[in-house]
């Protein structure tokens, strides 16, 4: 699609959709060159904000016809790149699909559109006694639809599951305009378990139109334990203690001395400045449950090498508790000009060990790094801190943030837990998969979207890429084992 | 017994690519009567047993599809830990690889997750005979599309299973159940009002006029839910005999229909012929007719459990036009030559 053709483009769509529904103009787009990973910016052709499910398979349709690449994008928190526009593309925002269609009590689920923001929803339900379990912290502003396409976390994802627990159902629309149901209200559906696919699917295989939630009984009771440490490796180890003893508790939260010091600064947490680490267990359950399990985690904790164990008093405590552990990567930003945030993860009893290595990788590229991340699922989250204003720290920042994610492969994990492989980790995405598995991930895409339209050049990396990025490691000589081909 | 087939599995699977042969992939044969008959020269992963990597603190057990089930579970109680689907077996030989194959969850599944929520990863070969690894032993995992999960209850027709990694889960301290004479509709209403409440349930059966639920949690507070909610005391094995399906109602009729409907659908035939599981959300349905409309009709679908049939006919829900094509290009991307279980699922797939 050249410039010369744009304004019959967009005259063709202003046809089918409402008039401030096309963006064109460059100060309009501005807002939407990039999502939550800011390093990477670009400017779509156009922007289209559709209000009917009807206008979004005119766009497809359309697009398909004319062979233009459309990238969805939900509230733009992404971390990883997913939502970045391509120039040569449609960017389809999903932000005026923000109704709650339906809350069914008797089955516990609710039916919303995609653009609906994740915390609308456990407000939507909270006078039933009911919420939506997957909490990422972003909860306040990412939407309902990006987090099926991410298969979003949150700190509470150790007991309760991520997004692909939680949902039903979808209604998607292809590239083709294709109108498909994707589960169903009951506990499983016949055929192959789509839903499990297009869960993390970055917006590749088709739009979601419409999701059925899970909701949840509110606990009856939930109680928070403070717990401190002489060393990170001490609450490393007690994170697994726990959890071999038969506890999961709701949240298991990990935070180094420099997390607690900038969480402490900026939300007055009331945390123990001097601990080396800190861990925030949360126990939910029965009244009864928990009080029980809290004898038992205060005693692990204590054979664990716990050097304080504070329980909040009451709701108002446990709140403020969290809320430092909510803040944490607003609060981390105030303590550099950038931050980069990483998302491997390993298997638990390596957290010891990794940790060590990331803190001598920080050493080496003179580049602090902040440790604040969901231990209990062993999901990393070391925040580089950086300055982008000095030349090449950004390229150095990612090539330290790359070294990260290729331990965690190294130790048996993963390069991103929760936030995606967008186009920030599409090179890593060479290590963690041989070539045989990406070209079936390029088939499966192919099934669903046979043009390779939406959002194309995310997620999966080619295999002309991976041999790039292979000969660029072998050229500085920092393939760490050769042997291997992959994990 | 230990030991790792895998190459020779490979070997075959791409001697059957090579020349178009459709392969009938067996191993423990407990569930072959679930599913289409198969044509093919079999390929038996039996062999490909043992486990492979089990860390209790990780709350992950890595095994070859070949392993007994009952040897996982072993090793997992030793830890007093648990597979949390709760998978039927229906026989001593049913295989770790079968039962998520089959993606069959028992009694726990509406509190704890389907065989689907626990996978973490697996090893297939293709079609094509080629070894892929999805996923992978860690509980978070978005690096490429979830082809791990896309395996459970495909019955082998995308990929012949090598390796399995599965969250586990500990074994609750103190389980008991009780049970409640009452008719479908109140007791199911009570048991929803129970679990609003957060009440321990884990497990519920609705049979010959009464509702049986299961609590499970610590001592105290399990003895503390019971006082609340009351029930008559029944055996806790009563679970067992509904995730093996030993229950005398399995025995007792023929033509058993699988009827997976939104929990609170009204009860679609008369309480004698049903036996009623997951909070009224699986319908065991002993019936002549057809019950592929009926489902349909409230929100579910149906599927052909033990027929009496040559197994040729349409044992799950036929799917829409527009589904069918897609789960076909889906098979094909993984199997272009339909060499795989061919047919098992649907006569397309
Ligand atoms: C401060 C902060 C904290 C965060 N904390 C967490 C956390 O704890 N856990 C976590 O998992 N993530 C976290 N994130 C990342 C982010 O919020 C999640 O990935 C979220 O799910 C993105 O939702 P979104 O609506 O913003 O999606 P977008 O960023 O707009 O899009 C994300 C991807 O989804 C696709 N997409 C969006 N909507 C649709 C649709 N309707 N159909 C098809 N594809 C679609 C896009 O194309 C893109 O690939 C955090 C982000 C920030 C900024």
């Amino acid at each position: 699609m050249d410039k010369l053709h744009l304004p019959a483009l967009i005259a063709e769509l202003q046809k089918f959709l409402p008039a401030d529904g096309v963006l064109h103009s460059a100060e309009d787009l501005a807002p939407y060159e990039c999502d939550g990973l800011s390093a990477y910016q670009a400017q779509p052709m156009l922007v289209v904000i559709p209000e009917t499910i009807a206008q979004i398979e005119s766009i497809l349709k359309l697009c398909t016809e004319k062979n233009i690449p459309v990238v969805a994008r939900g509230a733009g928190t992404g971390l990883s790149g997913g939502a970045l526009p391509l120039e040569n593309g449609i960017l389809l925002s999903l932000a005026r699909f923000n109704r709650i269609l339906d809350i069914n009590t008797d089955d516990r689920t609710a039916r919303v559109q995609p653009g609906v923001r994740n915390l609308a929803i456990s407000e939507a339900v909270a006078s039933h006694g009911l919420y939506y379990a997957p909490d990422p912290s972003s909860q306040i502003a990412c939407s309902i639809g990006g987090n099926v396409a991410e298969n979003a976390g949150g700190v509470h994802c150790l007991k309760y599951g991520l997004t692909v627990h939680n949902i039903m159902k979808l209604e998607i629309i292809t590239m083709q305009g294709e109108h498909l149901t994707i589960g169903g209200e009951a506990f499983d559906s016949p055929g192959y378990d789509l839903l499990a696919l297009m869960t993390g699917s970055e917006g590749l295989l088709g739009i979601i139109t419409e999701i059925t939630v899970k909701l949840l009984p509110k606990p009856s009771a939930t109680k928070v334990l403070l717990v401190s440490f002489d060393s990170v490796a001490t609450a490393g180890q007690a994170v697994s203690d726990i959890i071999a003893n038969g506890i999961i508790p709701a949240g298991l939260e990990l935070m180094d001395n420099a997390a607690i010091k900038a969480a402490d600064d900026f939300a007055h947490a009331g945390y123990p400045r001097n601990a080396a680490a800190i861990l925030l267990c949360e126990i939910d359950g029965t009244v009864e449950e928990v009080d029980d399990q809290l004898q038992l985690a205060k005693n692990i904790l204590q054979q664990s090498g716990a050097s304080e164990i504070r329980l909040a008093k009451d709701e108002k405590e446990r709140l403020k508790f969290w809320a430092g552990r909510k803040a944490a990567f607003p609060a981390v930003g105030r303590l550099s000009p950038d931050y980069y945030c990483m998302d491997g993860t390993i298997p638990r009893y390596q957290l010891a060990d990794v940790l060590t290595r990331i803190k001598q990788l920080s050493d080496e590229y003179n580049l602090p790094i902040v440790n604040v991340f969901h231990a209990g699922d062993g999901n990393l989250h070391p925040l580089i801190l950086y300055d982008a204003n000095i030349e090449g720290e950004l390229e150095r920042t990612e090539e330290l943030g790359g070294k990260i994610l290729e331990i965690c492969v190294e130790v048996g994990g993963t390069i991103t837990g929760e936030h995606g492989v967008g186009i920030e980790k599409i090179n890593q995405m060479c290590v963690q998969f041989n070539s045989a598995e990406l070209t079936q991930f390029h088939a499966i895409k192919h099934a669903f979207d046979p043009d390779e339209l939406l959002n194309p050049g995310k997620n999966i990396p080619t295999l002309h890429r991976c041999a790039e990025f292979g000969a660029m490691h072998v050229h500085h000589g920092q393939v760490p084992h050769p042997e291997l081909d992959r994990f | 017994m230990i030991s790792d087939i895998s190459n020779k599995l490979q070997v075959q699977v791409k001697a059957a690519f090579d020349k178009k042969t459709a392969l009938r992939i067996s191993a423990g044969n407990s569930k072959s009567f679930y599913g289409r008959g198969v044509k093919g020269e079999e390929i038996s992963v039996a062999d490909h047993a043992g486990i492979i990597e089990y860390r209790a603190s990780e709350l992950v057990l890595t095994a070859r599809s070949g392993t007994l089930l009952s040897d996982v579970e072993t090793a997992l109680a030793e830890n007093n830990q648990m597979l949390a689907f709760e998978p039927p077996a229906h026989a001593p030989s049913a295989t770790l690889g079968g039962s998520i194959a089959c993606g069959l969850s028992g009694p726990r599944r509406p509190f704890a997750g389907a065989a689907r929520d626990f996978v973490l990863g697996t090893t297939i070969i293709n079609g094509k005979g080629e070894t892929l690894k999805f996923g992978g032993q860690v509980m978070k995992n978005v690096a490429g599309y979830d082809a791990s999960r896309l395996m459970v209850g495909a019955q082998g027709t995308l990929g012949v299973l090598l390796d399995i990694s599965i969250k586990v889960l500990p074994k609750p301290e103190t389980e008991l159940t009780i049970s409640f004479e009452q008719d479908f509709e109140t007791a199911h209403k009570a048991l929803r009002q129970w679990i609003l409440q957060g009440q321990p349930v884990t497990a519920s059966y609705y049979y010959n006029g009464a509702l049986s639920i299961r609590l499970s949690s610590t001592g105290n507070s399990v003895k503390k839910a019971h006082e609340m909610i009351g029930g008559e005391l029944r055996p806790n094995d009563l679970w067992q005999s509904l995730q093996h399906q030993t229950h005398e109602f399995f025995s007792r009729h023929k033509n058993l229909w699988r009827v997976s409907v939104p929990a609170s659908a009204k009860s679609i035939l008369a309480d004698q012929q049903q036996l009623v599981e997951w909070n009224g959300a699986l319908r065991w349905v002993a019936s002549d007719e057809d019950l592929f409309t009926t489902a349909k009709d409230v929100g579910g679908h149906a599927s052909k459990y033990r027929m009496n049939s040559d197994n040729e006919e349409n044992i799950f829900q036929p799917l829409s036009s527009t589904m069918l094509s897609l789960q076909q290009r889906l098979k094909h991307s993984f199997d272009p030559d339909n060499i795989l279980n061919p047919g098992r699922l649907y006569p397309e797939l």
